[in-house]
């Protein structure tokens, strides 16, 4: 576990390094996700560990967001004056997308193989 | 003995371990409700945790930052968990090679309403340029969302609760959305939820359908870079 902590950390690392370095205007952990994705297509071979250890990371991502939305304590005042363009862009902005995503995806996709039709 | 009570609170209180832990217990809690509830999406446990924090700090009148310091090792884990996601991409990658073309219209096209619409109904209804521009990237996950908020003249903090609410509706209303237009390709409800509702749409995703779920997770990593490359484009545009 430690040391598949240790690959993320390390991929973030560089990601990190290289965008403040070069001043790019991605953040550094996505740069550190295409790292770890050139890494993992270069090498080809499964990596059950890796697999197992990210899964178990991403299954409790909600988790990771609570103490950035308790931040709405700071907001309060103004989402109390601005709450309409605010609800109105949350609520409809996100549900136009989703819609119009999902349609276009399964429009373009075409019959899904197997699998993937589940459920 | 309420004075001893409200010095062990003074000690608890400074220290990160009590942040912390309120964080990791509001949403085991959240967690127990949503399994109890049998998963119900209203239900979502991220909603209850904030919640649960939010009046918690309130009622003991302690300031936001303060919280912060103890629960930033939780949030510190968002940047090796936005790494992680790199490995769904690549699971997916193999079985996805037919529709290659098809996500990444879709997810261009996902990316751009995402921001469009965001600022066009605030605009709409009457938001200041400094809400527009914290609006506008709520559909990217939190770090990189506050990043370019930041970098545009937004309230970082701010667009931190949009993202955090955005990631809310989408896992709550998403299925449900998805349902009535008979969108029923796990692969496009997956891309949509992603798109629209980064993380916390991923995770509902990833609990619902585990196609869905590297959908989501790879629509929520190329839409931090779509959007993260939209915004670049745009501040060259206009300087």
């Amino acid at each position: 576990m430690l040391r598949y902590l240790t690959v993320l950390l390390v991929c973030q690392l560089v990601g990190e390094t290289i965008v403040t370095g070069l001043e790019l205007p991605i953040p550094g952990p996505v740069l550190g996700m295409a790292i770890l994705f050139l890494a993992l297509v270069l090498r080809r071979s499964e990596t059950p560990g890796l697999d197992g250890f990210s899964r178990g990371l991403l299954q409790h991502l909600g988790l990771l967001f609570v103490p950035a939305g308790v931040g709405v304590v700071l907001h309060l005042q103004l989402l109390a004056e601005a709450w309409l363009p605010i609800a109105g862009a949350l609520l409809f902005g996100t549900a136009v997308t989703i819609v119009v995503t999902g349609w276009l995806m399964q429009r373009l996709a075409g019959p899904a193989s197997g699998k993937a039709a589940g459920r | 003995m309420t004075e001893d009570l409200y010095r062990i609170w003074v000690y608890l209180a400074a220290s990160p371990l009590f942040a912390l832990t309120a964080t990791l217990v509001a949403y085991q809690a959240g967690m127990w409700l949503y399994e109890k509830s049998g998963r119900r999406p209203l239900v979502n446990p991220v909603l209850i945790a904030v919640l649960a924090l939010v009046a918690l700090l309130l009622a003991t009148d302690t300031p936001y930052g303060d919280y912060f310091d103890g629960a930033q090792f939780v949030h510190f884990m968002l940047g090796p968990a936005t790494v992680a996601l790199a490995v769904p991409l690549y699971r997916q990658l193999r079985a996805l090679r037919g529709a290659v073309a098809a996500t990444a219209t879709a997810l261009i096209v996902g990316s751009l309403t995402a921001i469009a619409s965001a600022l066009g109904i605030a605009w709409a209804l009457g938001g200041t340029v400094e809400t527009l521009v914290s609006l506008a990237p709520k559909s990217v996950t939190t770090p990189i969302a506050m990043a370019l908020s930041d970098r545009l003249g937004g309230l970082a903090s701010l667009t931190a609760v949009a993202v955090i609410i955005t990631g809310m509706v989408g896992a709550i209303a998403g299925g449900w959305l998805l349902d009535r237009f008979r969108i029923t390709d796990q692969r496009a409800r997956g891309l949509a939820i992603g798109v629209a509702a980064h993380g916390i749409g991923t995770a509902r995703a990833f609990q619902v359908n585990e196609t869905a779920g590297a959908f989501a997770g790879l629509a929520m990593g190329l839409n931090a870079l779509a959007t993260t490359l939209f915004f670049a484009a745009a501040v060259a545009w206009f300087g």
